[in-house]
């Protein structure tokens, strides 16, 4: 078992609306974290992104100018001058399948359906905190390793060709999702 | 803060994907927990959280009257991508927010409402009732949830609108399998 020092961590925080960023900051402070920037929108979150180098981004889906999926992808840009590496943990009130599928494939870490939970949002940091898994650039993707679990039997186009079964065992963003921890 | 260096970096090339492991950037804010540590990030935290409850209401009242407004915006000013957009991200923020706030029936409506504008073919020519009603029926029960038999209501009252919202939705996507799945599916969300 593992604790952090969330005192030796910086977060960004970024959603639109105020009384979440307040319960967030409050969860993040009780944690023990000293340092949470917030932004209230996408485009100003990628400036404190860049600027103030995170360990950890928090963010919402649905937001003005650019939302939190686009964020993720901009974050996920291989090339950039910025850490693409970052860990993205998507708070949202979206609790559909798709969405978590369309969050995965944007580049996000881990996936957390509000309503928010102190025991939830200390998990998800945890987790990406102490199991990081390794990134995987494709044509069409670059993040986090999307395989949680290996599937000997599945032929399907997007079937990776040449690469050692080396797959973090982890329920899938799914399943986390619908454990509602 | 903790940085590795780009040598640090390790890519093994593959057919169709390159893998990228580096050392765990974060391990040095990881410690093992002693078995004499009785710290509890998590419950300080819940504590905290309940020591913010007493704005909760107010809070809710605020997300409310957004979302009254983003309606009058409608009224006044038509169907564009901002008053959509409002409409929906203060119906979003509700449904997100107010069962931490303590409204779960408000929370019930707004994802109902929600629905409606992300499924519905023409959000114009849904019947202006029905979302009216999921408005009003966000105000009234944060305005009145004090009693019991108020909350009973709330609960029958956002089941009552999520059911007319689907059958509406499901006529109405009947010829757009993509949105109908969307409809049907379950929430990942854990019923209480």
């Amino acid at each position: 078992m593992f604790r952090i020092d969330f005192n030796k961590l910086r977060f960004l925080v970024c959603d639109d609306n105020p009384h979440m960023r307040r319960i967030l900051r409050t969860l993040l402070h009780s944690f023990g974290a000293r340092e949470v920037y917030e932004a209230e929108d996408g485009a100003t979150a990628l400036e404190m992104y860049t600027h103030y180098v995170p360990d950890v981004v928090i963010t919402d889906w649905a937001m003005p100018i650019f939302d939190g999926i686009e964020l993720a992808q901009m974050i996920r840009q291989p090339d950039s001058k910025g850490n693409p590496y970052a860990p993205i943990i998507m708070l949202t009130g979206h609790s559909e399948k798709r969405r978590v599928t369309m969050a995965r494939d944007a580049g996000v870490t881990e996936f957390l359906a509000k309503p928010i939970s102190a025991k939830g949002l200390y998990q998800r940091i945890l987790n990406v905190v102490a199991n990081p898994r390794p990134f995987i650039k494709t044509k069409t993707y670059f993040g986090p390793d999307r395989r949680r679990n290996t599937s000997n039997t599945y032929i399907g186009p997007e079937r990776r060709v040449g690469g050692e079964m080396e797959v973090m065992q982890q329920p899938s963003l799914l399943d986390k999702a619908r454990s509602g921890i | 803060m903790t940085k590795n260096k780009p040598g640090d970096i390790e890519i093994k090339t593959y057919a169709t994907h390159h893998v990228i492991m580096q050392p765990n950037p974060l391990r040095k804010v990881l410690r093992r927990l002693e078995a004499d540590d009785g710290d509890d990030p998590v419950a300080r935290a819940e504590k905290a959280l309940a020591g913010l409850s007493g704005e909760f209401g107010s809070w809710m009242t605020i997300e409310a009257d957004r979302l009254s407004a983003a309606w009058d915006a409608i009224g006044s000013k038509g169907f564009s991508d901002a008053t959509r957009g409002e409409l929906f991200r203060a119906a979003h923020d509700i449904r997100g927010d107010a069962a931490t706030f303590g409204f779960p029936s408000a929370g019930a409506a707004a994802n109902s409402l929600c629905r409606i504008i992300e499924h519905a073919p023409d959000l114009a020519k849904v019947p202006s009732d029905l979302i009216m009603h999921h408005i009003d029926a966000v105000q009234a029960i944060v305005r009145q949830r004090t009693k019991l038999d108020t909350v009973a209501m709330a609960n029958e009252l956002s089941r009552q609108l999520r059911g007319i919202a689907d059958e509406f939705l499901t006529k109405a996507n009947r010829h757009r399998p993509e949105h109908l799945e969307a409809i049907l599916a379950p929430s990942i969300v854990p019923v209480e």
